[in-house]
């Protein structure tokens, strides 16, 4: 579907409106059902039997004292998770990170699980597992597990993308490399080069709800999950493959979902829960606690990245390098890939050059957070970029519009961009109140850009119109921040009718065709797709049915305001009729009214935002406050536009958090040692200011309304925004983040 | 016939040929010519590839058409959070 | 079972349950009295997900015992909208798009409202240190905030 350029002019009577959504109700009396809220008859409680150690050899589990205490119905391990991957190294890594088969990698790893009457007798039947565990050498540290001499995490990995293929295993299993030009020499003739070493620490999603899900295996080989998700039909998929059933005999309901950002897109705890399910014949009950999430869900990559630039008096930038290390957790994956790919997007350069390194530690598998990979990359950029500028004497921001990426311009990741956003977020920030706004004692400010691709996917969308003339929307793509608000408005858009008319329902597996999972920023842009085309669908049948009703030829029948309108000479005293009046007479004319729709919804159009931070610095103890904040957007078309700044505004307080304080904290036995919420320490209310937000729209070419996601790009900028304000105020480039207290204070010091 | 941009890796199991005609009509064609041609492209296939024609990326709609005078990139299938 | 009876109040109605010595108030909410909008995010106080108001205290209902609640007043979220009239608090949330997933909801409801039960007019920064006990990963809580204010105005022009 392409974007309708009637549109820009064309004044929306639902998109762009800001009514109230649909499940908020629910959500503020307290009746909205989350993963830990459901609960069926006969359910067991499963708990999971965690390894501390970061590295070990599982020599024996002994199960036998757990299996006999009173009030045991199931013990699971590796054993009753066989491998059933046929090959899938990525559904491999899942399985193994799901149950730990031969080796524990990292603390927290799941080693065993027990199913039992209530959560105390599981707990107590926990500790009754004896697990022999042989330790081995481990390594937490990306640098350092980069080494050549470092512990070998897997002996199967063998670095990939690099020539002649390397004839021992290590702990980097991708090397990829993006870019055109001569770099080196482009580099040579530059007259203003910076060339920095940038470090980021692991960060969670930090959902507030943990893991969650209740498993239902029947004998006849049918099973049912509750779970909280981002992507339920995804769930279906890997909990059938892992435990041999068939896709449609496994339905999958999606909870409402307590937060994902990315952490809850492949499964954690589901097979496990469903292999206990399936050993105790009831249903069981898993919900992880906050220390289990903490140390075996999540977190994002640690990185070290090496940036090189170099610019022509004139500002132009003339070379740019990045070499990026990016850690993964103990399986494969590919985040270094991607923060190669987005290191330099928002920028127009004639020799750019990333190489990315992903390395195996002994920490969580690392999961998808937010535009995942490119805030690291973009903290290392946008430093570098901000310190060139001052080098070359131009304002930060004069110095970004004058090498912004524009339409026409050959991304650094290869491509040739269409119409983006780059220039325009610049050019808002430029100009904004806040670029103007006088700073005191001990602040400073600073800005940044920042990229991301967007994704579509597959997308399956039902219109069921009602006999009332009240339409009910089924959508497949989980709701994780206000989607079946716009969805709704998206749909009473196409029909002509109320916001109020529709309503719009996640529906489960079993009952639509599959989805992809909500991540990629794709949710309201792919199912937006998918509801128009539904719409139109059924407006098909409409003009269809009150042409029946006329007794005239359905080409004569238009559809316009939520009316079938007769068109023709003969027919044009007929007066409309409404999609109420043909609804209620759909049993004579043909029964139910519907529309459906299956797309892959290819072509999202890629995001660039730029923010603006002051902080302020207090040089004695390093803390710091964040004293304003604004983020700049392209979303393209904004459907409703209080979820486009709520989504602006999250994604920036996160990125503060990521900037300032959190870290997983390893200590030398490997072990995590702020698993918590407490010394984990995500932004509260009294950390931040209000976040002022200004949305653009610069239509995605690709989407009938021009809509293009928005949930990632606004994570993106923040670590190198408070990087380089914290910076201003101290006078010193800020290298190493989280910026918390003790680490500003070593950097005042140095 | 397209020609077709590989990015690194993939411009390495291609043999080093960062730049490939192809006669293709569509994504579909050109991911089964390139497999033909090139056998060490397979695997890096099946991990996932993404089709950039003119700057907009499409990871699964292999019955694109691929117009002349297109710009053809290939990149790794990505995904989000 | 072995267990101790325990007679209170929870939104103004009269409530019995038995229960373990160490087992939480929010075990007890959740899991034998079905009030589900209380919610758990860490269970060791830290994220205020299961605020209520005991007497006229707010507390995390993870950190009180059950037996703890024996004769006293608890307020859940369960008990804030008059039947299908809304609290001015839950309208604003929903007006100011104050919530995205949700989860944290009912602990800001029962925090803003304890906090304006005590501070009817509170600046913005009373308002950020008296929510900062619960945590939101998805707003960045300027719209809560905003709902807050807007719903302090509400009550005290009612």
């Amino acid at each position: 579907m392409t974007f309708d350029p009637s549109h820009a002019a064309r004044s929306f009577s639902s998109v762009g409106t800001r009514p109230i959504r649909p499940d908020g109700v629910d959500k503020v009396t307290g009746r909205a059902r989350y993963g830990a809220d459901f609960n069926m008859p006969g359910q067991l409680i499963g708990r999971i039997l965690r390894s501390p150690h970061a590295h070990a050899v599982i020599r024996k589990i002994d199960t036998s004292k757990a299996e006999q205490f009173p009030g045991v119905k199931a013990v699971v391990t590796a054993a009753d998770l066989p491998d059933l991957t046929d090959g899938d190294t990525s559904m491999y890594d899942i399985l193994d990170n799901c149950m730990a088969r031969n080796k524990a990698l990292y603390d927290g790893h799941a080693v065993a699980a027990v199913a039992a009457i209530d959560a105390r007798t599981a707990k107590q039947a926990l500790k009754l597992i004896d697990v022999e565990y042989e330790l081995l050498p481990h390594v937490t540290d990306v640098d350092q597990a980069f080494a050549a001499d470092a512990p070998l995490i897997n002996e199967t990995i063998f670095t990939t993308g690099v020539d002649p293929k390397p004839d021992r295993a290590s702990n980097v299993s991708m090397r990829s490399q993006f870019g055109h030009g001569d770099v080196d020499a482009g580099m040579a003739e530059a007259d203003f080069v910076v060339a920095r070493t940038f470090k980021t620490e692991q960060t969670h999603q930090g959902y507030i709800e943990p893991h969650a899900c209740v498993a239902n295996v029947s004998s006849d080989g049918t099973a049912d999950l509750w779970v909280c998700t981002q992507g339920h039909f995804v769930y279906r998929q890997h909990c059938a493959q892992l435990l041999g059933l068939e896709a449609s005999r496994l339905r999958v309901t999606s909870s409402e979902i307590g937060g994902g950002f990315g952490g809850k897109t492949h499964v954690w705890a589901e097979p496990v829960a469903l292999a206990l399910s399936r050993k105790a014949g009831r249903p069981v009950k898993l919900v992880m606690t906050r220390d289990e999430v903490f140390r075996a869900t999540g977190p994002t990559s640690a990185t070290s990245i090496d940036v090189k630039i170099g610019a022509m008096k004139d500002g132009t930038i003339i070379a740019a390098d990045a070499t990026l290390r990016y850690s993964c957790g103990p399986y494969a994956g590919s985040w270094a890939e991607v923060g190669a790919m987005t290191a330099f997007a928002c920028y127009k350069l004639e020799n750019v050059r990333t190489v990315g390194y992903e390395v195996l530690v002994n920490r969580p598998k690392t999961a998808a957070y937010r535009a995942p990979s490119a805030p690291m990359a973009a903290f290392a950029v946008e430093s570098a970029i901000d310190e060139l500028a001052k080098k070359v004497g131009m304002d930060a921001v004069d110095f970004r519009i004058k090498n912004a990426a524009q339409e026409g311009t050959k991304a650094s990741y290869g491509p040739v961009y269409g119409p983006i956003g780059i220039g325009p977020t610049l050019e808002a920030v430029k100009n904004h109140p806040h670029m103007k706004a006088s700073l005191g004692k001990n602040q400073g400010r600073g800005m940044a850009c920042g990229f991301w691709f967007n994704f579509g996917g597959q997308t399956c969308t039902d219109l069921n119109i009602g006999m009332d003339g009240t339409v009910s929307l089924a959508v497949g793509t989980v709701d994780v921040g206000g989607s079946r608000a716009s969805l709704s408005l998206v749909a009473a858009e196409e029909l002509g009718i109320d916001y109020a008319q529709v309503r719009a329902v996640i529906a489960d597996t079993s009952s639509l065709g599959y989805n992809d999972m909500t991540d990629g920023s794709r949710g309201t842009f792919s199912s937006s797709m998918a509801t128009i085309s539904a719409a139109r669908n059924a407006i098909k049948i409409l003009r269809a049915r009150a042409a029946q009703m006329w007794d005239i030829p359905v080409e004569d029948v238009t559809w316009e305001k939520g009316h079938a309108v007769a068109k023709g000479e003969t027919h044009g005293n007929l007066p409309n009729l409404s999609l109420k009046e043909i609804a209620a007479a759909s049993g004579t004319t043909g029964g139910p009214i519907a529309g459906h729709s299956e797309i892959v919804a290819d072509g999202a159009g890629v995001s660039f935002a730029t923010h603006i931070c002051d902080i302020e610095v207090d040089p004695e103890t390093g803390a710091t406050k964040v004293l304003r904040y604004t983020v700049v957007q392209d979303a393209g078309k904004a459907v409703h536009p209080t979820y486009v700044e709520g989504q602006y505004q999250g994604g920036a307080a996160q990125g503060i958090g990521w900037a300032l304080n959190e870290e997983y904290i390893y200590g030398k036995d490997g072990r995590l040692q702020n698993a918590g919420f407490l010394d984990y320490r995500i932004p509260v209310c009294s950390d931040l200011p209000m976040i002022d937000t200004q949305i653009l729209e610069i239509p995605n070419p690709n989407h009938p309304y021009g809509v293009r996601g928005v949930g990632e790009t606004s994570i993106v900028p923040p670590l190198a925004a408070v990087a380089n304000a914290v910076s201003n105020a101290v006078g010193v480039r800020m290298q190493h983040i989280p910026m918390s207290p003790p680490r500003i204070l070593a950097a005042l010091e140095a | 016939m397209v020609e077709v941009t590989l990015w690194g890796a993939l411009a390495a199991a291609a043999e080093g040929n960062s730049k490939v005609e192809v006669e293709a009509k569509n994504i579909r064609e050109l991911f089964k010519k390139l497999s033909e041609r090139f056998p060490g492209l397979t695997p890096l296939m099946d991990r996932g590839i993404a089709v950039a024609i003119d700057g907009t990326i499409y990871r699964d709609t292999w019955s694109k058409e691929l117009p002349a005078g297109a710009e053809i990139y290939l990149l790794p299938r990505l995904a989000g959070g | 079972m072995a267990g101790i009876a325990v007679s209170t109040t929870i939104n103004g109605d009269h409530a019995e349950f038995l229960c373990h010595p160490d087992e939480t108030l929010l075990e007890v909410l959740r899991e034998r009295l079905g009030l589900m909008g209380v919610k758990e995010g860490c269970g060791t106080g830290d994220c205020g997900a299961c605020s209520v108001i005991l007497d006229d205290r707010l507390v995390c209902s993870c950190l009180v015992l059950g037996a703890e609640a024996e004769g006293r007043q608890i307020a859940t979220v369960e008990g804030m909208a008059q039947g299908d009239r809304l609290h001015p608090l839950q309208q604003k949330f929903l007006e100011h798009a104050a919530l995205q997933c949700g989860i944290c909801t009912p602990g800001f409801l029962i925090a803003a409202k304890d906090l304006l039960a005590k501070n009817p007019d509170p600046t913005e920064e009373e308002i950020r240190f008296g929510l900062a006990g619960n945590l939101c990963r998805c707003t960045g809580y300027d719209k809560i905030v905003r709902a807050v204010q807007d719903a302090a105005s509400v009550m005290r022009g009612a």
